[in-house]
């Protein structure tokens, strides 16, 4: 087994430590506390072509692999994870679709400007009644021939507000159960798309969540993705691998507290001396790293298994629960190695433990990986 | 024009240093390759020149006196936007040897415009660009804050105490440059680190010149001595301690 990164790996993961460290971490908690959309972070790392790093070279893209693309986030998500999620939700679950599934047009039309950045992606599945039973979709998409008609709303939506391609799951055919969804790529501008108000959230806060409603927004025919009846297949096989993306981000989210922890034990002496030479504390750093390192192992085998052309929905499954997990962990307890100072804000581990709650809920609940992890197993 | 940018292959500056075969060689273990700090501002500056002049700069060129383990920091470069890489196949020993290695290879292939980072993080000779400067017998500049390029006339800036130094210079010329000559070092785009495996690096041959120095030992600094509180009130504490102790007074 060879665990060497590439060349070009490692200066993807330098790349964007340094735009973390030099940039992001200028106004991170000021945009945590006013729940702002990083505008100015988004425009600079669309031009450095984070937006399109796995979309072809002929469409505008970096034609990077997998890896490449988990190392930049979990280098993000080490210090805003917030900013990560915008750029792994564009990047997994709108952009790899259109390019995999997409006809020709579709590319041609949407890969350009996904992959520039000009336009963001987002992923509309969840709805008010349909969170982990993605199937109980209540979104209509009423087949008039040259065009779908969209009725219903969405929830939880990343990037809704930031972004203007939205992957809509939606039903057309209710009576055929799952197998009459529909994915369709629809544009924010279309005439009767609404937003609800930004989500206040626990962490993340600056990444734009909202509902969306639609009223009648007509969806061009050729906007679908894939053959009639795909929308729920594809939902799921996009999931397979936006599941990594979070993967990464916990995994960062996991490393940005440990890396503090580290430091902070080294400097913070309590009886005359470190507070890492007391073994209360020793202990769980060394509990910390070994998680980060295993998990670290699950996302970046995952990413392997996607890049040599292998199955990799259990093993995504499988890394998105023990990372999220392993990140709420770590983060707790680097708050309690913090002490007082942890659970102020400009020690950033308070923040860091906020965001990584949600990598055990979002893109499926740890609970939904472990039913399709139970699953796999006897298939 | 054209401009050469000579790159040092230095450790990370948060490397903790360490020294092996009875403090004579530095311990390379598990250390991370940067390029030189300075030389990389020096690349960015000459970048920016190359972008903002339309087409006077044909093309930025990077330098290292390196053997191949110093690829990895010349393909950085040109991921950042070098136009191509030389590396000369030299183990560099000192300020000498380096510097005739540029030389020969610029006597070669001549250069309008050369930077030299004014020191590197590493061995800090701050030599390298003087004798470049000295064997190609062109004007060199120290300390070059500010380089611009206007109708096509070099105006070079240089801090000097409580102020600034403008000055001009005849081409080709060495530049020795410092903080303030770009305002940070770019970073690698996608699109640039995937191209930097297409564009040229060619190994040059070193040139006979032997070292005229070299290290016997190294010597790392004493641990920080503990910090030692004394009440503001406490003269008297104070001055025990510079007496007795530090033996100052």
């Amino acid at each position: 087994m060879d665990f060497n990164l590439t060349e070009e790996q490692l200066m993807i993961r330098q790349a964007a430590k340094d735009y973390a460290e030099r940039e992001l971490i200028k106004d991170v908690l000021e945009r945590d506390a006013k729940g702002e959309f990083p505008w100015q972070h988004a425009k600079n790392l669309a031009e450095l072509g984070f937006f399109g790093m796995m979309i072809d070279p002929k469409y505008g893209g970096g034609g990077m692999d997998t890896l490449s693309y988990i190392l930049a986030i979990e280098e993000f998500s080490k210090i805003d994870a917030a900013m990560a999620v915008v750029i792994s939700v564009h990047n997994s679950l709108v952009s790899y679709g259109v390019e995999k599934y997409g006809t020709e047009e579709q590319k041609e039309k949407y890969l350009p400007v996904l992959a520039s950045g000009s336009r963001i992606g987002a992923f509309l599945l969840s709805e008010p009644e349909a969170g982990s039973d993605a199937s109980y979709q209540k979104t209509t998409a009423e087949d008039k021939g040259d065009h779908y008609l969209l009725n219903g709303t969405k929830n939880w939506i990343s990037n809704a507000g930031s972004g203007s391609v939205y992957i809509v799951m939606a039903h057309t055919h209710p009576e055929l159960g799952h197998k009459g969804i529909n994915a369709f790529i629809v544009e924010k501008e279309w005439a009767g798309i609404s937003l609800a108000p930004h989500e206040d959230k626990m962490g993340l806060r600056s990444s734009d969540t909202h509902s969306v409603m639609f009223t009648d927004v007509k969806v061009p025919r050729e906007n679908r993705i894939g053959a009639d009846g795909f929308g729920f297949k594809y939902a799921m096989k996009m999931l397979e691998g936006g599941r990594m993306g979070i993967a990464a981000q916990a995994t960062g989210i996991a490393a940005g507290a440990f890396e503090r922890s580290l430091q902070y034990a080294q400097e913070r002496k309590a009886f005359g001396k470190p507070i890492i030479e007391h073994q209360a504390i020793a202990f769980k750093l060394a509990d910390m790293a070994v998680k980060l390192e295993a998990a670290r192992n699950f996302v970046y085998k995952a990413a392997w298994l996607k890049d040599t052309g292998q199955p990799y929905g259990q093993a995504s499954s499988m890394a998105k629960l023990y990372c999220a997990d392993a990140a709420m962990e770590i983060t707790t307890e680097a708050v309690q190695i913090h002490g007082g100072y942890g659970y102020v804000k400009e020690y950033h581990v308070e923040r860091l433990m906020r965001e990584a709650k949600v990598t055990q809920i979002y893109e499926g609940t740890s609970e939904i990986q472990r039913i399709v992890i139970a699953r796999g197993l006897v298939r | 024009m054209k401009i050469l940018i000579c790159l040092s292959n230095v450790p990370d500056t948060t490397t903790k240093i360490k020294f092996t075969g009875d403090n004579t060689q530095f311990d390379a273990a598990g250390v991370q390759w940067i390029i030189n700090p300075w030389d990389e501002l020096a690349l960015t500056r000459a970048l920016e020149i190359k972008e903002t002049s339309g087409t006077t700069i044909e093309k930025v060129t990077v330098l290292t006196v390196g053997k191949a383990d110093t690829e990895p920091t010349l393909r950085k470069a040109l991921a950042i936007g070098a136009d191509d890489a030389v590396r000369i196949d030299a183990e560099p020993k000192d300020a000498y040897q380096v510097a005739a290695q540029i030389t020969g290879f610029v006597k070669e292939q001549p250069y309008d415009i050369i930077l030299c980072g004014i020191e590197s993080s590493d061995y800090n000779g701050s030599t390298v660009g003087g004798m470049l400067a000295e064997f190609l017998d062109s004007p060199s500049v120290s300390s070059v804050s500010g380089l611009f390029l206007e109708n096509g006339q070099i105006r070079l800036n240089r801090e000097i105490d409580g102020g600034q130094e403008v000055l001009e210079t005849m081409i080709p010329f060495v530049a020795i440059v410092q903080k303030g000559i770009a305002k940070e070092p770019r970073i690698p785009s996608m699109r640039g680190i995937m191209m930097a495996r297409s564009k040229p690096l060619t190994v040059k041959p070193a040139v006979a010149a032997d070292e005229l120095t070299g290290f016997t030992a190294f010597e790392l600094p004493p641990p920080h001595a503990k910090c030692k509180m004394i009440d503001a009130e406490n003269v008297g504490e104070l001055v025990k301690v510079f007496r007795n102790e530090l033996k100052i007074i």
